[in-house]
């Protein structure tokens, strides 16, 4: 089974990285692109089959390390 | 005074700190692999080196903190213990979180190395006696993601319990014209509650020697060996 877990700056953190990345792409003259906020993703592959035993697994995964709860939030989507 | 140097992969200060510790001690301190469980039996300091572990992938400090030789470093700060954590060494602390906060990308986005001055926020701890009371000092730092944050909450309890050990500063002790990475209320370093754990990024271990730079580094190791010499 294949699953996704997406990390990203809680709300309200200041991220630089986005920021640099969002002054670069408006002065392209990329007309639209209001705010820019940088994260991860991380690809999994698990030998679960389980969708529900596999969501626990990951969260675990994501707490323990993937995500720093202090200032990041994840997402787990399970790809099937 | 016995001392334990963690190293992990990636590490790369912990010759200088060893070097600074002996220095004031006069005692060699214990090299410990991260794949260790234990400490060497009475152990008065933890120290955790500055340095890329891991390559700073995923997380600066990340991946080193959920080590295995990290539980004993944290049953040894549990017991009142003295930790000190300098650098990549901070950044594995809140990590590990036995220091609360985060250490972000430098606001200007840039790796930033040069000498910098430090206010000594207090000098009755185990880490600071040998100064005085917001005594000015210059040291190095060498750092991408020292940029301390926390929640409001979590600062104000970190200043309403005096916990800030160090604040950047210019040369006349000017806080926020001297912040060079832009951490909250220039936090240069944080104690543990009971003040036994330090973490800072800027290098003491540094500045041990006038044929490089200065000594104004010295105090530091000097207060611990007091410290634990007196106990």
């Amino acid at each position: 089974m294949k699953a996704r877990v997406t990390v990203t700056l809680k709300n309200g953190v200041l991220d630089p990285q986005g920021k640099a990345i969002e002054g670069a792409l408006k002065s392209f003259g990329l007309e639209g692109i209001e705010s820019v906020r940088q994260g991860k993703i991380f690809d999994i592959e698990l030998n679960s089959s389980d969708p529900a035993e596999a969501e626990t697994l990951l969260k675990a995964a994501a707490e323990k390390l993937l995500a720093n709860m202090v200032v990041e939030n994840y997402r787990i989507e399970i790809l099937g | 005074m016995k001392s334990a140097v963690i190293t992990f992969p990636g590490s790369n200060r912990e010759g200088d700190v060893i070097r600074a510790l002996h220095q004031a001690s006069g005692a060699e301190p214990l090299k410990i692999w991260h794949q260790d469980h234990e400490l060497p039996q009475g152990t008065d300091l933890v120290v955790l080196p500055g340095g890329f572990s891991y390559g700073d992938y995923l997380r600066c400090g990340a991946i080193a903190s959920r080590s295995p030789v990290m539980d004993a470093v944290r049953s040894h700060a549990a017991k009142g213990g003295l930790v000190l954590g300098i650098c990549n060494g901070f950044q594995i602390l809140v990590e590990s979180g036995l220091l609360p906060g985060v250490l972000m990308r430098n606001a200007g986005l840039k790796f930033i190395c040069k000498m910098q001055h430090l206010k000594v926020c207090r000098a009755n701890t185990p880490f600071t006696s040998a100064y005085k009371k917001n005594q000015i000092i210059k040291v190095a730092i060498a750092h991408g993601e020292g940029n301390y944050i926390a929640d409001d909450e979590t600062i104000a309890m970190l200043e309403d319990g005096n916990r800030i050990a160090f604040r950047y500063c210019d040369a006349e002790g000017d806080t926020e014209k001297g912040n060079p990475n832009g951490s909250i209320n220039s936090v240069a370093g944080i104690y543990s509650k009971k003040l036994n754990v330090l973490g800072m990024m800027p290098h003491p271990e540094n500045l041990i020697e006038t044929l490089v730079g200065g000594t104004d580094g010295r105090g530091l190791f000097a207060s611990i060996t007091a410290h634990k010499g007196a106990a």
